[in-house]
């Protein structure tokens, strides 16, 4: 498809934000062109942990977490099959008393927008999840949470938002783009030029060189979560599990394997690579071994990293350019927009056709200012 | 580990990282050398546990086993060695290494040879995950490292010399063998004959198992185009469709194979480059005449590189050797380096033979039914593969492997990755190298999670 495609919006990135905005430019019926450089899901949303939590959010994403919430839990109404997603619930584990007030802060702000949340003593953890090791201080659960399996789930809305309509071209880097009196020009290699009245940044680690492009300073580093996966185990452990601070992470599927991660692997976002480092690995599998003590009967048969970006205050940058017309960004989810992304597209395209959007994303704007103190990134 | 400067590391000591390590001395060198198995040797000079008497089966060189064994060993004092030692992940400069303890140790490196020996090949067939159902190799090493047969009468399934060689040798250690079934035609037999002769003597033990058979009234059944394994609980026989029509044999085993693979996941985890062998369908990891890749100080030899068996595994281990010394500025002898290419070309000549008297079956893994199962770890069928390729209109093995889990089990695609690029590029009516090859990713083998780093203070 060499040549030139003009088109109403172009989408640079096909991770699961940018397939979910084609979804819904294509279901308005808006013609839409999405560019990826690889294959839809080939980052950070096809090789993700698969965490879907709202527990621990930052207050400012709970707006938008609660309509993702909604979403996965009606997938296959959305894109014809429900995408793994289980509501398993989230168990966050708090390993100190200073933990323990931070889940118990959380909590309190959960119940005021109405998200429910358990607080559970040091005492009944054992009982309740027997698999659990031993002396940790508290934990919270939030019923309504779960997991869903990455690796499907973009591909599942790439496909639908082809069969609705959408253009979604991959192999397609885009290398550069020119603001034209009719909105942009976006060059790809191979050989294609799209000239677009829109342009929606969704290129996930890569979306502060988008908006570099443009000439729009929006900073964010990349990071490669480091992740492992172990044999399968007799199956037990139903919720999803994370730290109250920084830590692994660690849910069990169905066919018994446990996937967790933590820490970092290393990454080099010129050559879009990552690797998963063995010596967090192996720290990793230390701490998850605490956890879950049976899962040192296990191998670990294999480990993986992903490419996300990072923004100085872990929030997101979603909403329309504060320098250049007719841009609109979402990226730099660090490290927890996986759960959002459903959300994120149809928001997007209702910021770009309608001017607003009921879900609100104060906080997380472009424009907002990035001197929030920074709250730890937990997945 | 042990840390000598500069330090070289040889990853396996079979023929080809035993003469490397050898010539590594030669030049001045002290390497560390780590192979997974607890003897050197290699998968070419396996001897049954605890047994000094070598195993005296046809192909089986005790002679030139023994004595590169025992030059090996002589080599003790000058070469820092670890053996069941698994190398499990590697980075430029660095790698990890597993303890027969199961404790992990890091060790840096500046030249780093990789001769990690090659896996028997197989396509996927109905039945081919029943009990009793070997690998051409799996069958060998039961006889030759354990002292016992995989069943007291068994089938031969595949292609390839090492198909005869290993049924010639069940033959002698008094198993009956049901059948040797071969995918190949006489004719291409003859074809290849003058490449053959680069190699009288291989021809010639070739021969003598086909005619140890013949002899022994085995009855012999070519140019297979399906075949099928039968059983319940375990095993009852094989059933074939031959030029002739179809053919049962009932046997209580089936050894099967097609081939050899090169192991080259610590090369993929190092980044290295691959190229598509077209007519076998594998990936070879490129590399020069002396077994440089295109990684700065990573080098490969052995099957590891090319499956040429174990007379050229040595010479090409000796010549990646020489190339180390070469590219650390060490003085090395270039009238051998050049005698050893030259005598490597005959190999690769009597490979050239061999495939073609050999032809991969691709016919046979291409046309594998929708509801045989191609990855056993994950129990993914056939069918599954293709559904995902018409669905999501994909075809790269990668991205199949991630919606069908295909290859995503303890074997990590070892066995199913070739099997699943085929049936997906057929799938999707590409070229076969359009389906890529599945990525490697660390651990190279399951790594126990009770695992425990090495003090540091024992860390180089
Ligand atoms: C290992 C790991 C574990 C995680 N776990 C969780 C979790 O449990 N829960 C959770 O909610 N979140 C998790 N996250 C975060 C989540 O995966 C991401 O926030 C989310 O997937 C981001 O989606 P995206 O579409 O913005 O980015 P991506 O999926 O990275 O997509 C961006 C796409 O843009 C393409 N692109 C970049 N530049 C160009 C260009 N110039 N031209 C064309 N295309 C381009 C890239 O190829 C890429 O495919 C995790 C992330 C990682 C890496
Ligand atoms: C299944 C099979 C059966 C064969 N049968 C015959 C036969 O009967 N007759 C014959 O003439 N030839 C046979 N061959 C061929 C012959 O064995 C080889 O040509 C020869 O052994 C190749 O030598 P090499 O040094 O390249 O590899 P190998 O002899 O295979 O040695 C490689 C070594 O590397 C070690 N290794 C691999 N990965 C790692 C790692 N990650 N960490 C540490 N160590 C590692 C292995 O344990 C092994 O000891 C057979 C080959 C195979 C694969």
């Amino acid at each position: 498809m060499a040549g030139r495609i003009l088109t109403e919006v172009a989408i640079v990135g096909g991770g699961l934000v940018g397939c979910s905005t084609a979804l819904h430019f294509a279901r308005r019926r808006v013609p839409c062109v999405l560019l990826e450089a690889e294959r839809c899901g080939a980052h950070a949303s096809g090789v993700n942990y698969g965490g879907i939590r709202i527990q621990g959010r930052a207050l400012a994403e709970l707006p938008l977490a609660e309509r993702a919430r909604r979403r996965w839990g009606r997938l296959d109404r959305i894109v014809g099959a429900d995408g793994e997603f289980r509501a398993t619930g989230h168990l966050r584990i708090a390993r100190d008393e200073a933990e323990a007030a931070t889940l118990e802060r959380w909590a309190l702000e959960a119940a005021r927008h109405g998200v429910r949340c358990e607080l559970l003593p040091a005492e009944v953890l054992r009982s309740r999840f027997p698999w659990l090791g031993e002396g940790f201080a508290a934990a919270s659960y939030c019923p309504d949470d779960g997991q869903a399996n990455p690796r499907i789930v973009t591909p599942l809305f790439a496909r639908t938002a082809r069969e609705e309509g959408a253009t979604i071209l991959e192999g397609r880097a885009v290398v550069s783009i020119e603001r034209t009196s009719r909105g942009f020009l976006l060059r790809a290699e191979p050989e294609l030029e799209v000239e677009a009245r829109v342009l929606v940044n969704a290129a996930g680690a890569w979306g502060t060189a988008i908006a570099a492009m443009l000439g729009e300073h929006l900073p964010s580093e990349p990071i490669a979560p480091n992740m492992l996966v172990s044999e399968p185990l007799p199956f037990k452990i139903e919720p999803n599990i994370g730290m109250a601070g920084p830590g692994i992470y660690l849910r069990q599927v169905p066919s018994g394997s446990v996937v967790f991660g933590g820490g970092r692997g290393s990454v080099d976002l010129e050559r879009r690579r990552c690797r998963p480092l063995f010596a967090t690995s192996l720290s990793t599998i230390e701490e998850a071994c605490r956890v879950v003590p049976e899962l040192a009967r296990a191998s670990i048969i294999r480990t993986w990293a992903g490419i996300e970006g990072r923004t100085p205050d872990d929030l997101p940058v979603i909403g329309p350019s504060t320098v250049v017309p007719g841009l609109f960004h979402a990226f730099g989810f660090s490290g927890h927009g996986f759960m959002l992304a459903p959300a994120v597209g149809i928001v997007l395209v209702e910021l770009v056709l309608d001017g607003h959007s009921a879900t609100s994303l104060e906080g997380l704007s472009p424009s907002r200012s990035t001197s929030v103190p920074a709250i730890p990134a937990t997945t | 580990m042990v840390k000598s400067d500069p330090l070289v590391v040889v990853v396996g000591a079979g023929p080809a990282g035993m003469a490397a390590a050898r010539t590594l001395v030669e030049g001045g060198l002290r390497p560390l050398v780590l192979d997974k198995q607890p003897a050197p040797g290699g998968r070419m000079w396996q001897q049954p546990a605890g047994s000094r008497q070598p195993c005296g089966l046809p192909g089986h060189d005790a002679e030139t086993a023994e004595r590169a064994r025992k030059e090996f060993l002589d080599l003790a004092e000058r070469i820092d060695w670890y053996p069941g030692t698994t190398v499990v992940d590697a980075t430029r400069g660095r790698l990890w290494a597993m303890g027969p303890g199961g404790e992990v140790d890091e060790t840096s490196w500046d030249a780093l040879l990789v001769a990690a020996g090659a896996l028997d090949r197989v396509v996927p067939l109905p039945g081919w995950t029943l009990p009793g159902v070997y690998t051409l190799g799996g069958a060998q090493t039961a006889l030759k490292a354990l002292g016992c047969a995989v069943g007291r009468r068994v089938g031969f399934l595949g292609t390839g010399p090492l198909l005869w060689l290993a049924a010639a040798q069940h033959l002698v250690a008094g198993v009956e063998v049901a059948v040797v079934a071969d995918t190949s035609r006489w004719t291409g037999a003859m074809r290849a004959l003058p490449d053959l002769l680069a190699d009288r003597a291989r021809l010639a033990l070739g021969l003598r198992c086909l005619r140890m058979l013949r002899g022994a009234g085995v009855p012999i059944r070519r140019g297979i185009r399906a075949a099928a394994i039968e059983g319940g609980e375990n095993v009852t026989g094989i059933a074939l469709a031959t030029r002739r029509g179809p053919r049962r044999f009932a046997c209580d085993a089936v050894a099967i194979g097609v081939g050899l693979v090169p192991q080259t996941q610590l090369l993929d985890l190092l980044d290295a480059p691959f190229d598509l062998d077209a007519e076998s369908g594998v990936w070879l990891p490129r590399a020069d005449r002396a077994g440089r890749t295109p990684v700065e100080k990573v080098f490969v030899a052995g099957d590891g590189a090319r499956p040429l068996g174990a007379a050229a595994a040595a010479l090409s281990g000796e010549r990646a050797a020489l190339a180390i010394l070469e590219d650390i500025g060490r003085p090395f002898d270039r009238d051998r380096a050049a005698r050893l290419e030259r005598d490597l070309e005959r190999h690769v000549r009597f490979a050239r033979g061999l495939a073609r008297a050999f032809p991969f079956p691709a016919g046979l893994e291409a046309g594998i039914a929708s509801d045989t199962v191609v990855c056993r770890c994950e129990g993914v069928a056939a069918g599954a593969i293709t559904a995902a390729v018409r669905a999501f209109g994909c075809h790269e093995v990668n991205a199949v492997k991630a919606l069908t889990r295909c290859g995503m089990g303890r074997c990590q695609g070892r066995l199913c990755g070739l099997a699943a690029a085929r049936i997906a590029a057929v799938t999707a009516g590409v070229a076969l190298a359009e389906a890529g090859r599945l990525r490697a990713q660390a651990p190279i083998e399951p790594l126990p999670a009770r695992v425990r780093r090495t003090a540091p203070d024992a860390v180089a």
